[in-house]
């Protein structure tokens, strides 16, 4: 359904990056067209009621696994733009690593035109290498121009040094960034857990903390290096202590790198593996409870930017494998705001600048996403009741995949309604297509 | 019946149950002395060993078990079975389950299938080894033989030799040794030691020279040639010089030292074939006492259920 011609959200108090007001959000085609207390909604206006809520930008995910081409079976497009949006997201950045690889134009105008219909603005993410073999430079130019930002071999890091270095280069004059996931392979060659007393005990290999931060503290140096031709570096979903005291060094030196940390390392330790249950294997492992208390400090004092999802399905039978044969990853975009609220312990503004405004602006979304809630803005919003208890049903989960660590969880804060360029997607916690 | 539904690991055991299960194999190490080592506690009842990874010796010692309990026995490996062609554990599992045998007996070459099993049938499920995290059969017997030579484990101080980082009888042993009494010491090069030892009832040493004199028990862990050279150790030889039992250091052991081994050996690696052969050897009672300790193990899980 394309929109009625207008929806007011009425009731809710408005919070952006300027900070909290009561106030009504009367939205018209695809923007904002007033903001203020007691607005009055014209006939034929959908009225959305935010009693009680927070109306915010929509959150902005850098960190989303569509799958789609080639691993439709676990998540598409569709499915997981609209997990998305009942997760309060109005725009996803979709990983590379689907098969064949994001890794030119002809997939990047492939998946562009998978999203053209779905329930959010889904950005595409290009791979830094051609088929992320890790081997030689993708294409980056004739991406950029299709309007991708962010570059990623998500799943490998590039593990050639010189590789990483050129693609530093030569991205820094397309305007574009380069995110990477941080493991040195040869460290954490066959690992299925963290490297610790867990994995010790329970005889699985592990992945040793250092994998990131070896891989962390090269990019930096690297990043050091070409930070001056304006090259910028994500570091995706950071898990350890001694990468992320490298990162807040790197910092304080004025090195300017963004970082992200997921809801779920953010949540849970290496400890839940004594079950052997791969639904809780992800890349990079959890992590014990020291690392897991270092990534909430490094989010709560600024040092960690931003928190994506690193949403990722798969389907019931590949997790129904032996721990160190599962794929890693869990879903996440339909709980990553209430597990981010409830593991951070932190109030709503705080954690809203991680999910919408900062990596808005990490993506290269700033235009659209993450912006004020204004006249004349993008109405790319959602509602968020912040004392509406809920368990979670795995069953009722819109992705196609149902491996969520968080089965049964009960939450406190529910997504209520979300607007996506002016269109009410979710309404009362429900999509509307 | 302190143990079961399943047998997964020692550390579920407890003192407790491995105490249970030693006492109830005395009485059928007597059973298996006799003319006809065969009694009817289980029959009608069906145990199958459903093998992903190939062990002869452990699978025909569990199934000798169930036969002199007079249980039937089906037998799965993944050479003749439909896992080779693709099919899940998880269906594999089940279909057998569906058929209504009482016990599955699981080993599988990663760390916690066991577990993962026996969430998804109705059967008992005995671990028969998953990985590098437990064998637990493996360290029954290994106490059982230690005790019926010792009277107890006591404060008996054991040498664990080589490899324990890959080593599912060292993860099951040291629980079990532990648990009754007996001080352990881990004895290997720092590459072949888990990563991490916290909340391990162990000592760690580098050097075997100046543990033996005052070792009770030398226990030889399989050295894994293949994975291990290269990546973990320069050389079989140099292995073999820090920590094989030679004849020379056999000599050095107390008289009442007792040496064992989990098969299948690597003579001449971690153990010189005169070691394995000489009066401080138990490794053929280990073999024996096996038989006995896994139908008290299917005994235990399986008879009191009928």
């Amino acid at each position: 359904m394309r929109g009625p011609t207008g929806v007011l959200v009425r009731g809710g108090t408005v919070l952006d990056a300027t900070g909290p007001r009561r106030a009504d959000v009367a939205v018209a085609g695809t923007r904002v067209v007033g903001v203020g207390p007691d607005l009055a909604a014209p006939a034929g206006w959908v009225v959305l009621d935010a009693g009680g809520c927070v109306v915010a930008p929509g959150l902005v995910d850098l960190h989303t696994h569509l799958r789609q081409p080639g691993r439709e079976e676990a998540e598409t497009v569709e499915t997981g733009a609209r997990a998305a949006a009942l997760g309060g997201f109005t725009a996803v950045v979709a990983m590379p690593n689907t098969e064949p690889a994001i890794d030119g134009a002809e997939v990047v105008r492939e998946v562009q035109e998978l999203a053209r219909g779905a329930c959010c603005h889904v950005a595409v993410a290009g791979a830094i290498t051609r088929g992320r073999a890790g081997e030689a430079l993708a294409p980056m130019a004739e991406m950029a121009e299709l309007g991708v930002r962010l570059f990623t071999d998500d799943g490998r890091g590039v593990q050639d040094p010189g590789l990483m270095r050129r693609a530093l280069e030569y991205s820094s004059a397309l305007g574009v960034g380069l995110a990477q996931h941080c493991e040195d392979e040869a460290l954490a060659a066959g690992g299925a857990m963290h490297e610790g007393a867990w994995s010790a005990r329970l005889g699985v290999p592990g992945v040793p903390a250092e994998a990131e931060e070896v891989m962390v503290r090269r990019d930096l140096a690297l990043a050091r290096r070409t930070a001056p031709l304006g090259a910028r570096l994500h570091l995706q979903h950071l898990s350890t202590a001694g990468a992320l005291a490298a990162l807040r060094q790197a910092r304080a030196e004025g090195l300017a790198v963004t970082a992200e940390a997921t809801p779920h390392h953010l949540a849970l330790t290496d400890a839940e593996l004594a079950g052997y249950d791969p639904v809780y294997k992800v890349n990079p492992p959890l992590r014990p409870e020291s690392d897991r208390q270092a990534l909430v400090a490094a989010v709560a004092d600024g040092t960690v930017d931003a928190i994506a999802t690193d949403h990722a399905p798969h389907p019931p039978e590949a997790k129904e494998l032996a721990l160190d044969e599962a794929p890693p990853g869990v879903v996440g975009l339909e709980t990553a705001l209430p597990v981010a609220l409830q593991a951070l312990g932190a109030d709503i503004g705080a954690i809203l600048a991680l999910m919408s405004w900062r990596p808005a602006r990490i993506a290269g979304l700033e235009a659209t996403q993450g912006g004020p809630v204004a006249e004349g803005r993008p109405a790319n919003l959602c509602v968020v009741d912040l004392a509406a208890p809920w368990v979670l049903d795995p069953a009722r989960l819109a992705s196609r995949s149902r491996n969520t660590p968080f089965a049964g969880r009960r939450f406190e804060a529910r997504v209520r309604h979300t607007l996506v360029a002016g269109e009410p997607v979710v309404v009362d916690a429900e999509a509307r297509r | 019946m302190s143990i079961g539904p399943h047998l997964l690991s020692v550390a579920d055991l407890g003192p407790e149950g491995i105490a249970e299960v030693l006492e109830v194999t005395d009485s059928f190490v007597e059973v298996s002395a006799r003319e006809i080592p065969k009694v009817p506690a289980l029959r009608g009842r069906t145990v199958a060993t459903v093998f992903f990874e190939d062990s002869t010796r452990t699978r025909l010692s569990f199934e000798t078990a169930a036969r002199r309990l007079s249980a039937d026995v089906a037998n799965l490996s993944v050479g003749t079975s439909s896992v080779a062609k693709g099919e899940s554990v998880r269906d594999t599992v089940q279909t057998i389950d569906a058929m209504g045998v009482d016990a599955l007996v699981v080993r599988h070459r990663s760390a916690g299938v066991p577990h993962q099993v026996s969430a998804w049938v109705s059967a008992a499920v005995v671990n028969a080894g998953d990985g590098a995290h437990e064998h637990p059969t493996q360290a029954l017997l290994d106490c059982y033989t230690l005790r019926a030579r010792r009277g107890s484990l006591k404060g008996a101080r054991i040498l664990v030799v080589g490899d324990v980082a890959h080593s599912r009888v060292a993860r099951s042993n040291v629980w079990a040794f532990d648990a009754l009494g007996a001080e352990v010491c881990l004895v290997a090069p720092p590459t072949l030691l888990p990563p991490s030892l916290q909340g391990w009832p162990v000592r760690v040493s580098h050097d075997l020279d100046a543990e033996l004199g005052d070792a009770d028990v030398v226990y030889l862990l399989r050295l894994q040639r293949e994975r291990q050279v290269g990546a973990l150790l320069p050389s079989v030889r140099e292995y073999t010089r820090g920590f094989g039992l030679t004849r020379d250091r056999a000599r050095r052991l107390g008289p009442d030292a007792l040496v064992l081994h989990p098969g299948p050996m690597n003579r001449g690696v971690e153990i010189a074939a005169e070691v394995a052969e000489g009066p401080a050897s138990v490794i053929t009672e280990q073999v024996a006492n096996g038989v006995a300790v896994r139908m008290a193990v299917l005994f235990l899980l399986l008879g009191a259920a009928g």
